[in-house]
Parts: structure tokens; sequence; C-alpha cells
């Protein structure tokens, strides 16, 4: 292809959106109505499993050892769980530490009484933490016949819980997105159909003054693509100021909540929200307007 | 340069459009192609332009079997015949300058040379002047000369026109048929289809006269034949 006709194809592209700005601003419109309703829910769904799996990372499995066991197979113990692909880390905690933190919990002032007594000198364990709670049961079943683990504690309703939290959550979002492709798609036919009475006549003189596909295609095509990148650009902008209006909103106004539940940030939640609509945009204008074309094409 | 060989056209509502047409138009020739409607001359337009394609016999133009070719291979086949109608179509939103370039556009010409051709052209069909008019702001007449300069400014060997002066008053109908009988002096063969009863009696030229599909008379320098 040569430069000016590339130029040409390009600008082409440009100006038929403003020749056509009412449909345009319709396939703008459109894009942008679907875009939106994408972004809020995702932004709504990746706090809510942002947040179950923070909930996760907090279970802990706590392993403890025979009494008089050795410390170099204590520290065996800790390679052989950290060797484990579902554990995330583990952490040791010494007889003393689990003491301090047991009289700091449960005993405060009481505590006194025992003086430097430890009555529990066989505590010492290591708190291990899982990348995926669900296999929490698989983990302890393990642990519990390792040689040297006098018992393996842990809480299987939170694990399950949460377990099931975030598979609802899976379930969920896979069917309200499957909901808003299919109103996304509904929307935009209905579009695309507005926009092929417009092209018929045109199509037509092209094809018959010898123009061949890519010629009469390549404008329109660039012409759904540049629609599609500025369907992008009003959910963006939009979701970018509302998401930070809504954070600060229940920071400040629920303090307890704040405390309890932490958010994503715009910055983390745009990370993904920023590819996935420039592709969802891009590709519903590169479908909606080749799909169009090719109605019209074969003259 | 345009063969027809037992060439039948029957659409698929069942309704037969050419019925065993055989004809051959040597390079330069100017042939009018006369008949009421219904005779089958549209469809020999569109048959040429391979908008269409034959239920049986063959078709040559340029040496290209037309009924065989491949619909990749119809851009280019198009570029090589000049194309007018009867209602323009012209791209209304583009101006007389931009519907001449876009045939030039087409066939990928240099920028400089599409500079050079597109006033030329404008200028020989009498529209330099009105080069940044949008269509809708020419007469019909003017219209129809925006359409003649953009079928021939690629060079065509062949120029089809199909009721070119259907919507055009008697004056602006003789200027156009002035215009194609210069273009076929410099060698274009002219194919027009036309039921212009006093422009075809005037020109004297080869005239095939079509009635319900079929060729009812070649004459050399002939006049417009009435159904039989």
């Amino acid at each position: 292809m040569r430069f000016s006709t590339f130029f040409y194809t390009l600008k082409q592209g440009i100006v038929n959106i403003f020749r056509n700005k009412w449909y345009s601003l319709a396939s703008i419109a459109t894009i942008s109505a679907c875009l939106l309703m994408f972004g809020v829910f995702y932004s709504v769904v990746a706090n809510f499993q942002y947040i179950v799996k923070m909930a996760q990372e907090g279970v802990s499995v706590t392993v403890f050892f025979d009494e008089g066991l050795s410390d170099d197979r204590i520290a065996e113990i800790g390679d052989i769980i950290n060797a484990r692909p579902e554990v995330a880390r583990t952490n040791f905690v010494s007889a003393d530490e689990a003491w301090e933190s047991f009289k700091e919990d449960y005993l405060g002032e009481y505590a006194d009484g025992f003086g430097d007594d430890n009555p529990i000198a066989d505590s010492a364990n290591y708190e291990v933490y899982l990348k995926d709670v669900s296999k929490q049961d698989d983990l302890v079943n393990y642990l519990e016949g390792v040689d040297g683990v006098r018992e393996v504690n842990h809480s299987e309703i939170t694990a399950n819980t949460l377990s099931g939290m975030n598979k609802l959550v899976s379930y969920v979002s896979l069917g309200i997105i499957a909901i808003l492709l299919a109103v996304s798609v509904f929307l935009i036919s209905n579009t695309v159909t507005i926009g092929i009475s417009v092209r018929k006549e045109e199509i037509g003189i092209m094809k018959y003054i010898g123009a061949t596909d890519f010629f009469v295609r390549a404008p329109f095509v660039i012409e759904g693509i540049l629609i599609g990148v500025l369907g992008c650009v009003v959910p963006l902008v939009s979701i970018y100021f509302i998401y930070n209006k809504v954070i600060d909103y229940l920071s400040t106004r629920f303090t307890m909540l704040s405390q309890l539940l932490k958010f994503l940030s715009v910055q983390q939640i745009f990370q993904i929200l920023i590819p996935v609509s420039l592709a969802i945009g891009i590709g519903i204008g590169f479908i909606g307007s080749f799909s169009t074309v090719r109605k019209h094409i074969r003259v | 340069m345009i063969t027809l060989d037992h060439v039948s056209k029957t659409y698929s509502t069942g309704a037969p459009a050419l019925n065993d047409v055989s004809l051959h138009i040597d390079p330069g020739e100017f042939v009018f192609i006369v008949g009421d409607s219904g005779s089958g001359k549209s469809t020999l337009i569109k048959l040429l332009l391979r908008e269409l394609l034959p239920t049986s016999g063959n078709i040559e133009v340029n040496g290209i079997n037309v009924v065989k070719l491949k619909h990749r291979q119809i851009p280019m086949y198009r570029r090589k015949l000049g194309v007018v109608f009867q209602d323009f179509r012209l791209l209304k939103d583009r101006n007389v300058y931009e519907n001449v370039a876009f045939a030039q556009r087409i066939v990928q010409t240099p920028g400089k040379e599409i500079r050079r051709n597109v006033p030329s052209m404008l200028s020989t069909v009498g529209l330099a002047g009105k080069y940044k008019a949008k269509p809708k702001q020419l007469s019909g007449g003017e219209q129809q000369r925006v359409a003649l300069a953009r079928a021939l400014v690629n060079n065509p060997p062949i120029l089809l026109a199909d009721e070119p002066t259907g919507n055009l008053d008697p004056n602006n109908s003789w200027e156009i048929m002035k215009l194609f009988e210069e273009i076929n002096e410099t060698g274009t063969t002219v194919v027009v289809v036309t039921h212009n009863r006093e422009i075809v009696n005037a020109m004297k030229k080869r005239v095939i006269a079509m009635n319900k599909g079929v060729i009812i008379s070649d004459e050399k320098e002939g006049t417009y034949v009435d159904e039989i």
C-alpha cells in the first residue's frame, strides 16, 4: 500500500466520524453505556474479591510438634511445609513467643502469678498461611501424617465460608458479565443496523468503480476502531472520578468499615479496567464496522 | 473487445431477462443499445459490469472471461470500464474534485498525478470552475458530467452508460452525448443504453435493438427500432 493511500484511508476514517456525526454519536454513546456498566460492575466485584482474598490470607493452620522434638527436626518440618505448593508463607512461633502472646490476649495482669514459668512449654508451632483456603483440608491431612507433628489446628468453617464466597462471587460475576455482553451485542447490533442504510449506497458506488474490498472496508474499520476508543474515554474518566469519590465517602462516613475492610486503589482497578475496556471498545468498533461493510461489499 | 456468446439470464424469481443473446463490439465502436423497459438492456449492462452472472453462455470483455472471474478479481476488471448511470451515483458528501479523485485513489495513483489529472478531466467536461461544489449544488447535467469525468479519469478502454440522459433535459442530454462522441473519437469504445429516440436517430451510430430479452435488430448506422 502506498503511503498516500494509507494516509488517505486514515483521513477518511476520521472524516467519516464527522460526516455521519449522529450515527457516530449514537455508536459512541452505546459503547460508552456498555463499558460504564462493565466498569462499575468490575470495580465492585474486584473490591469484593480483594476483601475476600485479604480475609483468606489471614486464615492460618497451626502445626504443633511432638514433645521434646529437636530443633533440627522442627526446621526440617518447616522446609517440608514450605515446599507444599498451596502454602503462601509460614511463621515460626517459639514456645516463649506463644506464651507471651497468650498472656497478652487472655491473661493480662493475672499472668504475673506464673512468674517465669511457661505452662505451654511445648507449644512452639508453625503458623501456615495458604494461597487458596479451599486447599486447607488437603494440607491438614498431609501435615497430620508428617513425622514429629503432634497436632494441626485449623478452622474448617472459616475456610469453607471464604472458599464458598469466593466461588459465589466468581459465578455471579460470570453471570452478570454474560448478561452485560448480551445487552451490549443487542444495543450495538441496533446501532449497526442504523449505520447500514447510511453506508449501503456509498459502498455500492465504490465497488462499481473498481474499489477492492480492502479499500472500501479500511476507512470504515478505522472509523469503527476510533469510535470504540472514544467510547472508552467517557466511562473510564467517569469511573476514575466516581470511584475515588465513593471510596472517600465510604472511608469518612463509615470509619468502622474502613478499619475492617481495605479497598483497591483506583490505580489497581485501572490496571485491568483500561486494557479490558479498550479491548472491548476496539473489538466492538472493529466487529461492528467490519460486519456492516461485509453485508454490502459483495456487489 | 466485447463478445456475448449465447448469453441467457433468468432471475431467481423465474423471470427471463435475456434469451440466447450473442453480439460482438469492436474496439473504438460507438454502440447504442435501445429498447423499452423490460427489454433486457439494463441486465446486459449489469452482466458486463459483472454485477450479475449469466444463467448460461459466455461473456468476454477486453480479453477477459467475465463469467470465470473470481470475486477478488472483479475490482481489477471494473477499473478497465468507465461507468455512467442514470442516477449519477456520486458520493453526496464529497465535492466534485473528491468524487473524481476517488476513482484515481482506488487505482493508487500518486497524489501528484491526481492533482494534475483531476483538474484536466474536469476542464474536459466543462466543470473546471465548480470543483469545490457538492453534488446537490449542481444541476442534473452537471452531475452527469462529474460522473463522466470520474468514469474517464483512469483512461478506461470501454465506457458503459446506462440511460445517461434519462434524468436530463434535451439540452443537457445533447451536451452529454457530444462529450461521449468526443471520447469515442479518442479511441474509447462507447456503449450507451438508452431509450432516447431523438438522440439515437440523430447520431447515426450502430444501434442494437432489444425486445423481451432478445436482439431484434443490429444496424451499422441505425435508427431507433420500435417493438415488433
